[in-house]
């Protein structure tokens, strides 16, 4: 790590792209496993996959392979662009996402004074991707799904940028560096044993953005937009093969990346109470500890879905216009107030 | 675009690579702009403008404003877009050509462009002949969040209004009864 | 300020990372898999029987009411973030100010809300 000013600006930027090539493939295999394929199984009483490797550990790897077999199918109608182009739109909203996320004092991708703000622009992008999909598709349940989803990813997104907003007035920057050191160095009405999670004094952020990022990452109760039983996948409907698989890969991978947002925002991104914040320790341990707050906090998400039955239509749009986008407005007001009274 | 022209030559460094990626980028802006006045498929105009949009947003970037450059996208890429394609969606998005986009609309249509085209340039050119316009920091959100709350602050405040204003707009003509 | 734009230039490398990574999936694909496109296997799926009419159906106008007042609140979030950042230096002003803002958008959400176009029905 003594040596990282030193390299060149390609060398460091190939190494952060194996970095951010294995935070998104490898956490959204991870979190494939540990969740979709175990834990879900272990809340359903069965074992879920044990054949391939240990534990059924490489059944992800089986399953891809499976996929790269599968035989391509274009539609007759659909709009061969649109179609084709819909999956890199989806996949490259999450790489810029993970641009953000910093492991460590050393180990970030890019250190960026707009920092959430921006992740939360291109987070947005994805958006594009997935009303191209349903159009692009020629197919109804497919322009149905893409509608709604979209609907749905633009109602909450407000009550994800507005949730963000307290913890911005709190560690008084956009940076996620800045956001993480101000709660390593922070203290709790004079209490600095733990620091200041943003966990404790922004509790209400956090409820309204995990909510938010749920309904964001289409994970049931608001999975509406791919339910199976009445869209048949939704915007998906359409796809086969690996391009299925990019939209799939592209779920978890985001789900990952979002939940490692969270970390940083509320949690404490790569540090860890009881050690100093600018020692070099965190450059090693710091994205283990990211990993775990990440399948910490992904294990809330999956846990949601797969206990709540799906929302209607309209629930969905009342919970986030009239409940979730006010109280993060009061939250919002009731921080400014605090922060500047104390 | 005279001012952006004029950041890229004064006699700060000019950096070679910014007036390379500002060729690139202005040369996709342009093919994309002319894609979308050209196709006759009404959502492939669209997802053009995402591409015209973005190279905006990249120019904003080599000129040191990140805070508009991001602001191009979260606002215009991921929400004015958004409601151009349901507008599209929702009343005529179907599959292949639309032959009402083209006919002699065109030529009546790229009159009016030249016509703009050519005030809007008199008027840059006469209000920024000479100017140069020195950028060897980048802004920052700090120096930007100051002078919207200090010397802006009256149309700031002006914004919230207009934006209520077209808040009720939309929903007073939505609405049928 | 190279120092500013290389920083970006990261970014722009890793959204083309994100697209090359789905082209090489798709490439390795093409090699492995076969190719064998019939009539009925190209038609528009709807649950296994044949397509009836025209693939696009009407979807409700409601979702473009929803996508403007999202327009509308991103507006307002676009300026509520710079503000956060300095709220220290502002203080009670800046509260005051913003306080303004936030109200006076409530009153159009609130008129939203009373008008009942936030009821899906």
């Amino acid at each position: 790590m003594m040596t990282l000013g030193e390299l060149a600006y390609w060398e460091l930027t190939s190494l952060r792209v194996a970095g951010g090539l294995a935070a998104v493939l490898l956490v959204a295999g991870t979190l494939v496993y540990i969740h979709l394929f175990k834990l879900v199984s272990f809340m359903q009483s069965r074992l879920g996959p044990m054949e391939a490797g240990p534990y059924g550990s490489l059944q992800l790897l089986a399953e891809v392979g499976k996929f790269l077999q599968k035989e391509d199918i274009f539609p007759r109608k659909a709009d061969r662009f649109v179609f084709a182009a819909a999956p890199f739109v989806v996949l490259m909203s999450t790489f810029l996402l993970v641009v953000v996320v910093p492991g460590g004092p050393d180990a970030w991708f890019v250190d960026n004074d707009l920092g959430i703000y921006l992740a939360m622009a291109v987070s947005s992008v994805s958006v594009i991707g997935v009303l191209m999909a349903g159009w692009g598709s020629a197919n109804k349940y497919s322009l149905m799904g893409g509608l709604r989803a979209t609907g749905q990813l633009i109602a909450y997104e407000l009550p994800l940028m507005l949730a963000v907003v307290g913890v911005v007035i709190e560690a008084g920057t956009m940076n996620m560096q800045g956001i993480v050191l101000a709660q390593a160095n922070g203290s709790i009405f004079g209490w600095s044993g733990l620091g200041n999670p943003f966990l404790l004094t922004q509790f209400v952020g956090f409820f309204v953005f995990m909510i938010a990022m749920q309904a964001e990452l289409t994970q049931s109760p608001f999975d509406m937009p791919i339910a199976e039983s009445e869209l048949v996948t939704g915007y998906m409907t359409e796809y086969s093969g690996m391009r299925f698989l990019m939209f799939f890969i592209g779920e978890f991978a985001t789900a990952g990346v979002f939940s490692a947002v969270a970390a940083v925002l509320f949690l404490g991104g790569w540090y860890v109470p009881g050690l100093d914040a600018t020692s070099n320790v965190f450059n090693v341990i710091g994205p283990l500890v990211m990993l775990g707050k990440v399948v910490f906090l992904s294990f809330l998400v999956f846990w949601f879905r797969f206990t709540f039955p799906r929302f209607r239509e309209d629930q969905l749009q009342r919970l986030a216009w009239k409940f979730l986008i006010p109280i993060a407005l009061v939250n919002i007001v009731a921080t400014g107030i605090l922060k500047v009274a104390f | 675009m005279s001012a952006v022209f004029a950041a890229v030559s004064t006699d700060a460094p000019i950096f070679v690579a910014q007036n390379v990626f500002f060729a690139v980028v202005a040369l996709l802006m342009v093919g994309s702009a002319l894609k979308v006045v050209t196709t006759s498929n009404v959502v492939h105009a669209a997802l053009w403008l995402v591409l015209v949009l973005a190279g905006a947003a990249a120019q904003f970037i080599l000129l040191g404003s990140e805070f508009v450059a991001v602001t191009q996208v979260l606002v215009y890429i991921g929400a004015v877009v958004v409601l151009f394609l349901f507008g599209v969606m929702l009343t005529r998005a179907s599959m292949g050509d639309d032959e009402s986009v083209a006919g002699e609309k065109r030529s009546m249509a790229a009159v009016v462009a030249g016509l703009l085209l050519a005030v809007m340039s008199v008027a840059l050119i006469d209000s920024f002949s000479d100017d140069r316009v020195v950028i060897d920091q980048p802004q920052l959100v700090t120096t930007v969040a100051d002078s919207i709350f200090s010397q802006y602050i009256v149309p700031f405040e002006a914004i919230s209004v207009l934006l209520l204003a077209a808040l009720i707009g939309a929903i007073v003509v939505a609405r049928r009864d | 300020m190279s120092e500013f734009l290389r920083s970006y230039l990261t970014v722009a490398i890793f959204g083309l990372v994100g697209l090359a990574l789905v082209g090489a999936f798709l490439g390795l694909g093409r090699i492995l898999r076969p190719d064998h496109p019939t009539p009925q296997k190209l038609e528009s799926y709807e649950s296994g029987v044949d397509p009836t009419g025209d693939t696009w159906s009407q979807a409700n106008i409601r979702y473009y009411i929803f996508a403007l007042l999202f327009v509308i609140f991103d507006v307002e979030a676009v300026f509520i973030f710079p503000w956060a950042i300095r709220l220290d230096a502002y203080g009670a002003f800046g509260l005051i100010e913003m306080g303004i803002f936030i109200f006076i958008l409530l009153l159009g959400l609130i008129y939203a809300w009373r008008k009942g176009v936030l009821r899906w029905a």
